[in-house]
Protein backbone atom coordinates (compact mmCIF):
# COMPACT_ATOMS: atom_id res chain seq x y z
CA UNK A 1 0.00 0.00 0.00
CA UNK A 2 1.35 3.44 -0.92
CA UNK A 3 0.58 6.28 1.44
CA UNK A 4 0.03 9.04 -1.15
CA UNK A 5 -2.70 11.67 -0.91
CA UNK A 6 -5.41 11.75 -3.55
CA UNK A 7 -5.09 14.21 -6.43
CA UNK A 8 -7.90 16.77 -6.98
CA UNK A 9 -9.13 14.87 -10.06
CA UNK A 10 -9.23 11.58 -8.11
CA UNK A 11 -11.24 13.32 -5.42
CA UNK A 12 -13.71 14.56 -8.02
CA UNK A 13 -14.07 11.02 -9.40
CA UNK A 14 -14.73 9.64 -5.92
CA UNK A 15 -17.28 12.35 -5.15
CA UNK A 16 -19.03 11.72 -8.49
CA UNK A 17 -19.15 8.00 -7.77
CA UNK A 18 -21.12 8.54 -4.55
CA UNK A 19 -23.29 11.25 -6.11
CA UNK A 20 -22.18 14.46 -4.42
CA UNK A 21 -20.74 17.52 -6.11
CA UNK A 22 -18.20 18.77 -3.58
CA UNK A 23 -16.43 17.99 -0.31
CA UNK A 24 -18.60 20.70 1.21
CA UNK A 25 -21.73 18.78 0.22
CA UNK A 26 -20.23 15.53 1.59
CA UNK A 27 -19.90 17.06 5.06
CA UNK A 28 -23.26 18.87 5.29
CA UNK A 29 -24.52 16.33 7.85
CA UNK A 30 -21.92 17.57 10.38
CA UNK A 31 -23.38 20.56 12.29
CA UNK A 32 -21.60 23.83 11.57
CA UNK A 33 -20.66 24.27 15.23
CA UNK A 34 -18.56 21.09 15.07
CA UNK A 35 -16.75 21.92 11.86
CA UNK A 36 -13.34 23.51 11.54
CA UNK A 37 -13.73 26.63 9.40
CA UNK A 38 -10.06 27.53 9.21
CA UNK A 39 -6.95 25.67 8.06
CA UNK A 40 -5.14 23.55 10.66
CA UNK A 41 -2.42 25.47 12.46
CA UNK A 42 0.49 23.58 10.92
CA UNK A 43 3.89 24.64 9.70
CA UNK A 44 4.11 25.07 5.94
CA UNK A 45 6.04 22.59 3.81
CA UNK A 46 9.73 22.36 4.67
CA UNK A 47 12.68 21.19 2.62
CA UNK A 48 14.64 18.13 3.73
CA UNK A 49 17.42 20.32 5.16
CA UNK A 50 14.92 22.47 7.05
CA UNK A 51 13.27 19.40 8.54
CA UNK A 52 16.62 18.00 9.70
CA UNK A 53 17.53 21.39 11.25
CA UNK A 54 14.14 21.55 12.94
CA UNK A 55 14.54 18.16 14.59
CA UNK A 56 18.17 18.83 15.57
CA UNK A 57 17.01 21.98 17.33
CA UNK A 58 14.21 20.06 19.13
CA UNK A 59 16.69 17.29 20.10
CA UNK A 60 19.00 19.93 21.60
CA UNK A 61 16.18 20.93 23.95
CA UNK A 62 16.34 17.50 25.61
CA UNK A 63 17.75 17.61 29.08
CA UNK A 64 20.79 15.49 29.71
CA UNK A 65 23.04 14.70 32.60
CA UNK A 66 20.17 14.12 35.05
CA UNK A 67 19.98 11.11 37.34
CA UNK A 68 16.45 9.80 37.83
CA UNK A 69 15.09 7.92 40.83
CA UNK A 70 11.67 7.43 39.27
CA UNK A 71 10.11 4.01 38.73
CA UNK A 72 6.43 3.47 39.58
CA UNK A 73 5.59 1.20 36.66
CA UNK A 74 8.22 2.34 34.14
CA UNK A 75 11.84 1.40 34.71
CA UNK A 76 15.27 2.39 33.47
CA UNK A 77 17.20 -0.72 32.59
CA UNK A 78 20.17 -1.51 30.41
CA UNK A 79 19.25 -2.33 26.83
CA UNK A 80 21.47 -3.97 24.25
CA UNK A 81 22.00 -2.56 20.75
CA UNK A 82 21.56 -6.16 19.58
CA UNK A 83 17.84 -6.01 20.42
CA UNK A 84 17.24 -2.89 18.31
CA UNK A 85 19.33 -4.19 15.44
CA UNK A 86 17.33 -7.44 15.30
CA UNK A 87 13.83 -6.00 15.70
CA UNK A 88 14.54 -3.47 12.94
CA UNK A 89 14.90 -6.21 10.34
CA UNK A 90 12.16 -5.64 7.78
CA UNK A 91 10.77 -9.16 8.22
CA UNK A 92 9.86 -8.25 11.80
CA UNK A 93 9.42 -4.48 11.65
CA UNK A 94 6.81 -4.34 8.91
CA UNK A 95 5.18 -7.72 9.26
CA UNK A 96 1.44 -7.89 9.85
CA UNK A 97 -0.65 -10.25 11.95
CA UNK A 98 0.51 -13.77 11.08
CA UNK A 99 -2.87 -15.14 10.00
CA UNK A 100 -1.22 -17.17 7.26
CA UNK A 101 1.25 -19.58 8.85
CA UNK A 102 2.69 -20.57 5.47
CA UNK A 103 4.30 -17.12 5.13
CA UNK A 104 4.84 -16.23 8.81
CA UNK A 105 6.90 -18.97 10.43
CA UNK A 106 9.57 -16.57 11.74
CA UNK A 107 7.08 -14.23 13.40
CA UNK A 108 5.04 -17.11 14.79
CA UNK A 109 8.09 -18.84 16.23
CA UNK A 110 9.23 -15.57 17.86
CA UNK A 111 5.80 -15.22 19.51
CA UNK A 112 5.91 -18.87 20.59
CA UNK A 113 9.31 -18.30 22.25
CA UNK A 114 7.96 -15.17 23.97
CA UNK A 115 4.98 -17.12 25.33
CA UNK A 116 7.29 -19.89 26.56
CA UNK A 117 9.53 -17.39 28.38
CA UNK A 118 6.53 -15.68 29.98
CA UNK A 119 5.23 -19.04 31.26
CA UNK A 120 8.61 -19.94 32.73
CA UNK A 121 8.93 -16.56 34.47
CA UNK A 122 5.40 -16.36 35.87
CA UNK A 123 5.05 -20.02 36.85
CA UNK A 124 1.89 -20.32 34.76
CA UNK A 125 0.90 -22.92 32.15
CA UNK A 126 -0.07 -20.74 29.22
CA UNK A 127 0.71 -17.15 28.14
CA UNK A 128 -0.74 -15.24 25.21
CA UNK A 129 1.05 -13.46 22.37
CA UNK A 130 1.00 -10.19 24.41
CA UNK A 131 -1.38 -7.35 25.19
CA UNK A 132 -1.26 -3.58 24.81
CA UNK A 133 0.42 -2.91 28.17
CA UNK A 134 0.38 -3.98 31.82
CA UNK A 135 -2.72 -1.97 32.72
CA UNK A 136 -4.88 -3.38 29.92
CA UNK A 137 -3.53 -6.88 30.61
CA UNK A 138 -4.64 -6.49 34.22
CA UNK A 139 -8.08 -5.28 33.20
CA UNK A 140 -8.51 -8.13 30.71
CA UNK A 141 -7.44 -10.55 33.45
CA UNK A 142 -10.23 -9.26 35.71
CA UNK A 143 -12.80 -9.48 32.88
CA UNK A 144 -11.59 -13.02 32.28
CA UNK A 145 -12.19 -13.86 35.95
CA UNK A 146 -15.67 -12.35 35.63
CA UNK A 147 -16.44 -14.67 32.68
CA UNK A 148 -14.91 -17.72 34.36
CA UNK A 149 -16.73 -17.34 37.68
CA UNK A 150 -19.96 -15.72 36.48
CA UNK A 151 -19.49 -13.31 39.41
CA UNK A 152 -19.35 -9.55 39.24
CA UNK A 153 -17.19 -8.17 42.03
CA UNK A 154 -13.45 -7.51 42.04
CA UNK A 155 -11.61 -6.84 45.28
CA UNK A 156 -8.58 -4.72 44.52
CA UNK A 157 -5.60 -3.92 46.73
CA UNK A 158 -5.14 -0.19 47.32
CA UNK A 159 -1.45 -0.87 46.72
CA UNK A 160 -2.18 -1.79 43.08
CA UNK A 161 -0.73 0.84 40.70
CA UNK A 162 -3.22 3.77 40.85
CA UNK A 163 -3.21 4.13 37.06
CA UNK A 164 -3.96 0.42 36.63
CA UNK A 165 -6.89 0.92 39.03
CA UNK A 166 -8.06 3.83 36.84
CA UNK A 167 -7.96 1.72 33.68
CA UNK A 168 -9.86 -1.08 35.43
CA UNK A 169 -12.49 1.39 36.70
CA UNK A 170 -12.99 2.75 33.18
CA UNK A 171 -13.75 -0.71 31.80
CA UNK A 172 -15.79 -1.74 34.85
CA UNK A 173 -18.31 1.07 34.35
CA UNK A 174 -19.91 -0.64 31.37
CA UNK A 175 -19.61 -4.32 32.22
CA UNK A 176 -21.53 -4.38 35.54
CA UNK A 177 -18.36 -4.99 37.50
CA UNK A 178 -18.29 -3.76 41.08
CA UNK A 179 -14.90 -2.79 42.45
CA UNK A 180 -14.07 -2.81 46.14
CA UNK A 181 -10.79 -1.79 47.68
CA UNK A 182 -8.77 -3.30 50.51
CA UNK A 183 -6.28 -1.14 52.42
CA UNK A 184 -2.59 -1.74 53.16
CA UNK A 185 -0.97 -2.22 56.56
CA UNK A 186 2.19 -0.60 58.03
CA UNK A 187 4.21 -3.28 56.21
CA UNK A 188 2.96 -1.85 52.90
CA UNK A 189 1.27 -5.19 52.15
CA UNK A 190 -2.44 -5.74 51.64
CA UNK A 191 -4.42 -6.13 54.87
CA UNK A 192 -4.94 -9.90 54.69
CA UNK A 193 -7.44 -9.97 57.56
CA UNK A 194 -9.57 -7.26 55.91
CA UNK A 195 -9.31 -9.15 52.63
CA UNK A 196 -10.54 -12.36 54.26
CA UNK A 197 -13.61 -10.48 55.52
CA UNK A 198 -14.22 -8.75 52.19
CA UNK A 199 -14.07 -11.83 49.92
CA UNK A 200 -17.52 -13.37 49.50
CA UNK A 201 -19.61 -15.58 47.22
CA UNK A 202 -19.98 -12.75 44.69
CA UNK A 203 -16.23 -12.16 44.36
CA UNK A 204 -14.86 -12.98 40.91
CA UNK A 205 -11.29 -11.88 41.56
CA UNK A 206 -8.89 -10.69 44.22
CA UNK A 207 -6.43 -8.34 42.54
CA UNK A 208 -3.00 -7.59 43.97
CA UNK A 209 0.34 -6.40 42.64
CA UNK A 210 3.70 -7.85 43.69
CA UNK A 211 6.04 -6.09 44.13
CA UNK A 212 3.22 -3.63 44.75
CA UNK A 213 3.11 0.09 43.99
CA UNK A 214 5.14 0.78 47.16
CA UNK A 215 7.75 -1.73 46.00
CA UNK A 216 6.70 -4.21 48.70
CA UNK A 217 6.33 -7.94 47.98
CA UNK A 218 2.96 -9.53 48.75
CA UNK A 219 2.49 -12.98 50.32
CA UNK A 220 0.98 -14.54 47.19
CA UNK A 221 0.36 -18.09 48.58
CA UNK A 222 -1.63 -16.77 51.53
CA UNK A 223 -3.66 -14.41 49.31
CA UNK A 224 -4.41 -17.29 46.91
CA UNK A 225 -5.68 -19.36 49.81
CA UNK A 226 -8.00 -16.50 50.90
CA UNK A 227 -9.40 -16.06 47.38
CA UNK A 228 -9.78 -19.79 46.73
CA UNK A 229 -11.62 -20.35 50.03
CA UNK A 230 -14.55 -18.52 48.39
CA UNK A 231 -13.94 -19.92 44.87
CA UNK A 232 -12.69 -16.52 43.72
CA UNK A 233 -9.67 -16.24 41.41
CA UNK A 234 -6.41 -14.54 42.35
CA UNK A 235 -5.08 -12.05 39.78
CA UNK A 236 -1.49 -10.94 40.35
CA UNK A 237 -0.15 -7.87 38.54
CA UNK A 238 3.58 -7.34 38.05
CA UNK A 239 4.89 -3.97 36.85
CA UNK A 240 8.59 -4.65 37.44
CA UNK A 241 9.26 -7.81 35.45
CA UNK A 242 12.97 -7.87 36.40
CA UNK A 243 11.89 -8.81 39.94
CA UNK A 244 11.13 -12.31 38.58
CA UNK A 245 14.90 -12.85 38.34
CA UNK A 246 14.93 -13.50 42.10
CA UNK A 247 11.36 -13.33 43.38
CA UNK A 248 9.45 -16.63 43.56
CA UNK A 249 7.02 -16.77 40.58
CA UNK A 250 3.35 -16.22 41.54
CA UNK A 251 2.49 -19.82 40.64
CA UNK A 252 -0.50 -19.86 43.03
CA UNK A 253 -2.17 -17.07 41.05
CA UNK A 254 -4.93 -18.02 38.63
CA UNK A 255 -4.04 -15.23 36.23
CA UNK A 256 -0.86 -13.15 36.05
CA UNK A 257 -0.96 -9.76 34.29
CA UNK A 258 2.43 -8.22 33.68
CA UNK A 259 4.07 -5.19 32.13
CA UNK A 260 7.09 -6.38 30.14
CA UNK A 261 8.70 -2.96 29.58
CA UNK A 262 11.66 -3.82 31.81
CA UNK A 263 12.69 -6.48 29.29
CA UNK A 264 14.46 -4.38 26.68
CA UNK A 265 11.98 -1.59 26.00
CA UNK A 266 12.95 2.05 26.53
CA UNK A 267 10.75 4.14 28.86
CA UNK A 268 10.27 6.63 25.97
CA UNK A 269 7.20 8.79 26.60
CA UNK A 270 5.42 5.90 28.34
CA UNK A 271 5.21 3.49 25.44
CA UNK A 272 4.99 1.44 23.37
CA UNK A 273 5.19 -1.24 26.05
CA UNK A 274 4.05 -4.85 26.14
CA UNK A 275 1.43 -6.48 28.36
CA UNK A 276 1.44 -10.14 29.31
CA UNK A 277 -1.39 -12.43 30.39
CA UNK A 278 -0.49 -15.86 31.71
CA UNK A 279 -2.88 -18.35 33.27
CA UNK A 280 -3.78 -21.97 33.90
CA UNK A 281 -4.38 -24.15 30.87
CA UNK A 282 -7.96 -24.93 31.94
CA UNK A 283 -8.78 -21.19 31.55
CA UNK A 284 -7.26 -20.86 28.08
CA UNK A 285 -10.60 -20.49 26.27
CA UNK A 286 -11.42 -17.37 28.26
CA UNK A 287 -8.00 -15.82 27.69
CA UNK A 288 -8.17 -12.74 25.45
CA UNK A 289 -5.87 -12.09 22.56
CA UNK A 290 -4.11 -14.56 20.38
CA UNK A 291 -2.03 -17.57 21.12
CA UNK A 292 0.63 -19.22 19.00
CA UNK A 293 0.88 -22.98 19.10
CA UNK A 294 3.38 -25.56 17.90
CA UNK A 295 2.20 -28.20 15.46
CA UNK A 296 3.43 -30.34 12.60
CA UNK A 297 2.86 -29.85 8.88
CA UNK A 298 1.70 -32.55 6.39
CA UNK A 299 5.24 -33.92 6.24
CA UNK A 300 5.58 -34.12 10.03
CA UNK A 301 7.91 -31.11 10.32
CA UNK A 302 7.68 -28.72 13.28
CA UNK A 303 5.71 -25.57 12.54
CA UNK A 304 3.77 -22.78 14.25
CA UNK A 305 0.22 -21.49 13.84
CA UNK A 306 -2.25 -19.16 15.53
CA UNK A 307 -4.15 -21.38 17.97
CA UNK A 308 -7.70 -20.72 19.26
CA UNK A 309 -8.05 -17.96 16.66
CA UNK A 310 -11.71 -18.99 16.34
CA UNK A 311 -12.40 -16.91 19.44
CA UNK A 312 -10.81 -13.76 18.02
CA UNK A 313 -12.56 -10.71 16.68
CA UNK A 314 -11.83 -11.31 13.00
CA UNK A 315 -13.95 -14.45 13.23
CA UNK A 316 -16.35 -13.88 16.14
CA UNK A 317 -16.93 -10.14 15.82
CA UNK A 318 -18.85 -8.82 18.84
CA UNK A 319 -18.78 -12.26 20.50
CA UNK A 320 -14.99 -12.40 20.56
CA UNK A 321 -13.31 -13.01 23.92
CA UNK A 322 -11.98 -9.46 23.68
CA UNK A 323 -12.10 -6.73 21.08
CA UNK A 324 -9.25 -4.83 22.67
CA UNK A 325 -6.52 -7.40 22.46
CA UNK A 326 -3.97 -5.41 20.45
CA UNK A 327 -0.89 -7.54 20.15
CA UNK A 328 2.44 -5.78 20.60
CA UNK A 329 4.34 -8.26 18.47
CA UNK A 330 7.43 -6.12 17.92
CA UNK A 331 7.72 -5.22 21.62
CA UNK A 332 7.16 -8.86 22.56
CA UNK A 333 9.96 -9.79 20.17
CA UNK A 334 12.23 -7.20 21.81
CA UNK A 335 11.45 -8.71 25.22
CA UNK A 336 12.16 -12.24 23.95
CA UNK A 337 15.49 -11.19 22.41
CA UNK A 338 16.45 -9.25 25.54
CA UNK A 339 15.75 -12.28 27.75
CA UNK A 340 17.69 -14.59 25.46
CA UNK A 341 20.68 -12.22 25.60
CA UNK A 342 20.52 -12.12 29.40
CA UNK A 343 19.91 -15.82 29.92
CA UNK A 344 18.69 -17.37 33.14
CA UNK A 345 21.80 -16.51 35.15
CA UNK A 346 22.03 -13.04 33.63
CA UNK A 347 18.47 -12.18 34.66
CA UNK A 348 19.14 -13.44 38.17
CA UNK A 349 22.33 -11.38 38.42
CA UNK A 350 20.52 -8.31 37.07
CA UNK A 351 17.79 -8.69 39.67
CA UNK A 352 20.38 -9.14 42.43
CA UNK A 353 22.10 -5.90 41.37
CA UNK A 354 18.77 -4.06 41.55
CA UNK A 355 18.11 -5.44 44.99
CA UNK A 356 21.60 -4.67 46.29
CA UNK A 357 21.61 -1.10 44.97
CA UNK A 358 18.13 -0.37 46.26
CA UNK A 359 19.13 -1.70 49.70
CA UNK A 360 22.23 0.46 49.67
CA UNK A 361 20.17 3.52 48.72
CA UNK A 362 17.59 2.82 51.42
CA UNK A 363 20.34 2.53 54.03
CA UNK A 364 22.08 5.72 52.86
CA UNK A 365 18.85 7.73 52.92
CA UNK A 366 17.85 6.37 56.33
CA UNK A 367 21.06 7.85 57.81
CA UNK A 368 19.76 11.37 57.10
CA UNK A 369 18.07 12.94 60.15
CA UNK A 370 14.30 13.08 59.67
CA UNK A 371 14.27 10.56 56.81
CA UNK A 372 12.86 7.08 57.35
CA UNK A 373 11.45 4.06 55.51
CA UNK A 374 7.65 4.31 55.36
CA UNK A 375 6.87 0.57 55.14
CA UNK A 376 8.52 -2.39 56.81
CA UNK A 377 7.68 -5.14 54.29
CA UNK A 378 10.30 -6.80 52.04
CA UNK A 379 10.98 -4.86 48.85
CA UNK A 380 12.79 -5.24 45.52
CA UNK A 381 14.13 -2.16 43.71
CA UNK A 382 11.65 0.44 44.97
CA UNK A 383 10.86 1.69 48.44
CA UNK A 384 8.94 4.52 50.07
CA UNK A 385 10.71 7.15 52.17
CA UNK A 386 9.10 9.55 54.57
CA UNK A 387 10.62 13.06 54.56
CA UNK A 388 10.22 15.80 57.16
CA UNK A 389 8.71 18.08 54.51
CA UNK A 390 6.87 18.08 51.17
CA UNK A 391 8.44 15.79 48.57
CA UNK A 392 7.54 18.22 45.80
CA UNK A 393 9.46 21.03 47.50
CA UNK A 394 12.47 18.81 48.11
CA UNK A 395 12.37 17.63 44.50
CA UNK A 396 12.50 21.22 43.22
CA UNK A 397 15.77 21.66 45.12
CA UNK A 398 17.14 18.26 44.00
CA UNK A 399 16.49 19.28 40.42
CA UNK A 400 18.99 22.13 40.87
CA UNK A 401 21.58 19.39 41.43
CA UNK A 402 20.39 17.57 38.31
CA UNK A 403 18.67 14.87 40.37
CA UNK A 404 15.11 13.78 39.58
CA UNK A 405 13.91 12.84 43.06
CA UNK A 406 11.38 10.36 44.45
CA UNK A 407 7.82 10.27 43.11
CA UNK A 408 5.56 12.24 45.51
CA UNK A 409 2.78 9.85 46.60
CA UNK A 410 0.32 12.49 47.87
CA UNK A 411 -1.25 12.90 44.41
CA UNK A 412 -2.23 9.22 44.32
CA UNK A 413 -2.62 8.69 48.08
CA UNK A 414 -3.75 11.77 50.04
CA UNK A 415 -2.91 9.88 53.26
CA UNK A 416 0.73 9.59 52.19
CA UNK A 417 1.85 13.21 52.17
CA UNK A 418 5.61 13.71 52.64
CA UNK A 419 6.18 10.20 51.26
CA UNK A 420 8.09 9.57 48.06
CA UNK A 421 8.69 6.41 46.03
CA UNK A 422 12.37 5.83 45.25
CA UNK A 423 13.50 3.52 42.46
CA UNK A 424 17.07 2.29 42.03
CA UNK A 425 18.10 -0.04 39.21
CA UNK A 426 21.36 -1.45 37.86
CA UNK A 427 21.64 1.75 35.78
CA UNK A 428 22.04 3.92 38.89
CA UNK A 429 25.75 4.23 39.75
CA UNK A 430 26.72 4.00 43.42
CA UNK A 431 28.21 7.49 43.20
CA UNK A 432 24.83 8.89 42.10
CA UNK A 433 23.07 7.21 45.05
CA UNK A 434 25.64 8.86 47.34
CA UNK A 435 25.11 12.19 45.57
CA UNK A 436 21.33 11.90 46.14
CA UNK A 437 21.91 11.22 49.83
CA UNK A 438 24.36 14.14 50.17
CA UNK A 439 22.11 16.52 48.29
CA UNK A 440 19.03 15.51 50.28
CA UNK A 441 20.94 15.92 53.57
CA UNK A 442 21.99 19.45 52.56
CA UNK A 443 18.48 20.42 51.46
CA UNK A 444 16.92 19.17 54.70
CA UNK A 445 19.62 20.97 56.77
CA UNK A 446 18.49 24.29 55.30
CA UNK A 447 15.51 26.00 56.91
CA UNK A 448 12.29 25.80 54.88
CA UNK B 1 -31.97 -39.09 9.06
CA UNK B 2 -33.95 -36.57 11.15
CA UNK B 3 -36.06 -38.37 13.82
CA UNK B 4 -39.77 -37.69 13.39
CA UNK B 5 -40.38 -37.41 17.15
CA UNK B 6 -37.93 -34.44 17.43
CA UNK B 7 -38.65 -30.73 16.85
CA UNK B 8 -36.14 -28.42 15.14
CA UNK B 9 -35.08 -24.74 15.15
CA UNK B 10 -33.85 -22.49 12.36
CA UNK B 11 -30.51 -22.31 14.23
CA UNK B 12 -30.21 -26.10 13.84
CA UNK B 13 -30.92 -27.34 17.35
CA UNK B 14 -33.23 -30.29 18.01
CA UNK B 15 -35.41 -31.06 21.04
CA UNK B 16 -36.97 -34.36 22.12
CA UNK B 17 -39.73 -34.42 24.76
CA UNK B 18 -40.24 -37.16 27.34
CA UNK B 19 -42.53 -36.59 30.35
CA UNK B 20 -42.21 -32.80 30.23
CA UNK B 21 -38.41 -33.02 30.02
CA UNK B 22 -36.78 -31.72 26.83
CA UNK B 23 -33.43 -33.05 25.63
CA UNK B 24 -31.57 -30.59 23.38
CA UNK B 25 -28.77 -31.11 20.87
CA UNK B 26 -27.51 -29.79 17.54
CA UNK B 27 -28.52 -31.38 14.25
CA UNK B 28 -26.49 -33.51 11.90
CA UNK B 29 -26.61 -30.61 9.41
CA UNK B 30 -25.07 -28.30 12.07
CA UNK B 31 -22.24 -30.69 12.98
CA UNK B 32 -21.48 -31.16 9.30
CA UNK B 33 -21.31 -27.42 8.70
CA UNK B 34 -19.09 -26.90 11.76
CA UNK B 35 -16.57 -29.64 10.98
CA UNK B 36 -14.53 -31.36 13.70
CA UNK B 37 -15.80 -30.21 17.09
CA UNK B 38 -13.00 -29.62 19.60
CA UNK B 39 -14.74 -28.00 22.57
CA UNK B 40 -18.21 -27.55 24.03
CA UNK B 41 -19.18 -24.96 26.61
CA UNK B 42 -22.42 -25.70 28.50
CA UNK B 43 -24.41 -23.90 31.23
CA UNK B 44 -24.64 -25.00 34.85
CA UNK B 45 -27.63 -27.02 36.05
CA UNK B 46 -30.25 -24.66 37.44
CA UNK B 47 -29.71 -22.00 34.76
CA UNK B 48 -33.03 -20.56 33.53
CA UNK B 49 -33.28 -20.13 29.78
CA UNK B 50 -35.83 -18.37 27.62
CA UNK B 51 -36.67 -19.51 24.08
CA UNK B 52 -33.99 -18.36 21.65
CA UNK B 53 -31.48 -17.56 24.40
CA UNK B 54 -27.85 -18.55 23.87
CA UNK B 55 -26.83 -21.17 26.42
CA UNK B 56 -23.38 -22.23 25.29
CA UNK B 57 -20.91 -22.58 22.46
CA UNK B 58 -19.66 -25.32 20.20
CA UNK B 59 -16.12 -24.79 18.95
CA UNK B 60 -14.82 -26.54 15.87
CA UNK B 61 -11.52 -26.22 14.07
CA UNK B 62 -13.19 -23.60 11.86
CA UNK B 63 -15.48 -21.58 14.09
CA UNK B 64 -17.13 -21.01 17.44
CA UNK B 65 -20.94 -21.09 17.29
CA UNK B 66 -23.54 -20.13 19.83
CA UNK B 67 -26.20 -22.69 20.73
CA UNK B 68 -29.72 -21.41 21.38
CA UNK B 69 -32.44 -22.89 23.51
CA UNK B 70 -35.42 -24.06 21.41
CA UNK B 71 -37.88 -23.33 24.25
CA UNK B 72 -37.96 -21.73 27.71
CA UNK B 73 -37.04 -23.82 30.72
CA UNK B 74 -34.66 -24.68 33.50
CA UNK B 75 -31.48 -26.68 32.89
CA UNK B 76 -31.71 -29.98 34.80
CA UNK B 77 -28.61 -31.71 33.52
CA UNK B 78 -25.78 -31.23 31.03
CA UNK B 79 -23.88 -33.84 29.07
CA UNK B 80 -20.58 -33.78 30.97
CA UNK B 81 -19.10 -36.56 28.82
CA UNK B 82 -18.66 -33.98 26.03
CA UNK B 83 -15.90 -32.24 27.99
CA UNK B 84 -13.54 -35.13 27.24
CA UNK B 85 -15.17 -36.39 24.04
CA UNK B 86 -16.43 -33.37 22.07
CA UNK B 87 -16.03 -35.44 18.86
CA UNK B 88 -19.17 -37.35 19.87
CA UNK B 89 -21.06 -34.40 18.37
CA UNK B 90 -19.74 -35.33 14.94
CA UNK B 91 -20.39 -39.05 15.43
CA UNK B 92 -23.83 -39.13 17.04
CA UNK B 93 -25.39 -35.65 17.08
CA UNK B 94 -28.98 -36.87 17.50
CA UNK B 95 -28.22 -39.38 20.27
CA UNK B 96 -25.23 -39.73 22.60
CA UNK B 97 -24.14 -36.13 21.98
CA UNK B 98 -27.20 -34.45 23.49
CA UNK B 99 -26.18 -31.18 25.22
CA UNK B 100 -28.69 -30.34 27.95
CA UNK B 101 -31.92 -31.56 29.52
CA UNK B 102 -34.55 -28.89 30.20
CA UNK B 103 -37.59 -28.73 32.44
CA UNK B 104 -39.96 -27.14 29.97
CA UNK B 105 -41.68 -23.97 31.18
CA UNK B 106 -44.25 -23.53 28.41
CA UNK B 107 -45.15 -26.53 26.25
CA UNK B 108 -47.02 -24.26 23.80
CA UNK B 109 -43.65 -22.95 22.56
CA UNK B 110 -43.00 -26.37 20.99
CA UNK B 111 -45.66 -25.60 18.38
CA UNK B 112 -43.47 -22.81 16.98
CA UNK B 113 -40.73 -25.30 16.04
CA UNK B 114 -40.37 -27.29 12.82
CA UNK B 115 -41.12 -31.01 12.53
CA UNK B 116 -38.68 -33.31 10.72
CA UNK B 117 -40.28 -32.85 7.28
CA UNK B 118 -40.31 -29.05 7.59
CA UNK B 119 -36.69 -29.07 8.77
CA UNK B 120 -35.64 -31.27 5.83
CA UNK B 121 -37.24 -28.76 3.44
CA UNK B 122 -35.60 -25.88 5.33
CA UNK B 123 -32.08 -27.32 5.04
CA UNK B 124 -32.46 -28.41 1.44
CA UNK B 125 -33.33 -24.78 0.63
CA UNK B 126 -30.23 -23.71 2.58
CA UNK B 127 -28.14 -26.12 0.55
CA UNK B 128 -29.62 -24.80 -2.72
CA UNK B 129 -28.79 -21.24 -1.65
CA UNK B 130 -25.25 -22.28 -0.84
CA UNK B 131 -24.89 -23.97 -4.22
CA UNK B 132 -25.82 -20.77 -6.06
Amino acid sequence: MRYLPKSPSERQQMLAAIGVRSMEELFTSIPAAHRLNRPLNLLGPLSEMEIIDYFRARAAENSCGYTSFLGAGVYNHLRSVVTDALIQRGEFLTSYTPYQPEISQGTLQAIFEFQTLMCQLTGQEVANASMWDGSTALTEAVLMAQRLTGRHQAIVARSLHPEYRDVLATYARNVSLEIDEVAYTPTGQIDAAALRTAVNDATAAVVVQSPNFFGVLEQVPELAEIAHAKQALLVVAITEAVSLGIVRPPAEADIVAMEGQSFGLAPSYGGPFVGVIATREKFVRQMPGRLTGQTTDHAGRRGFVLTLATREQHIRREKATSNICTNQALCALAAAIHLCLLGKEGLKELAQQNLAKARFAAAELAKIPGVQRAFSGPSFNEFVVELPRSVKMVNADLLQDKIIGPLPLSGFYPELSKRGLVCVTETTPRAEIERLAASLRQILDRPV
Amino acid sequence: MYPSNYRYTKEHEWIRIENGIGTVGITDYAQHELGDVVFVELPKAGAKLSAGQSFGTVESVKAVSEIYSPVSGEVLETNTSLANEPEKINKDPHGAAWLIKLKIANAAELNTLMDAAAYQTYISEKQKEAAH
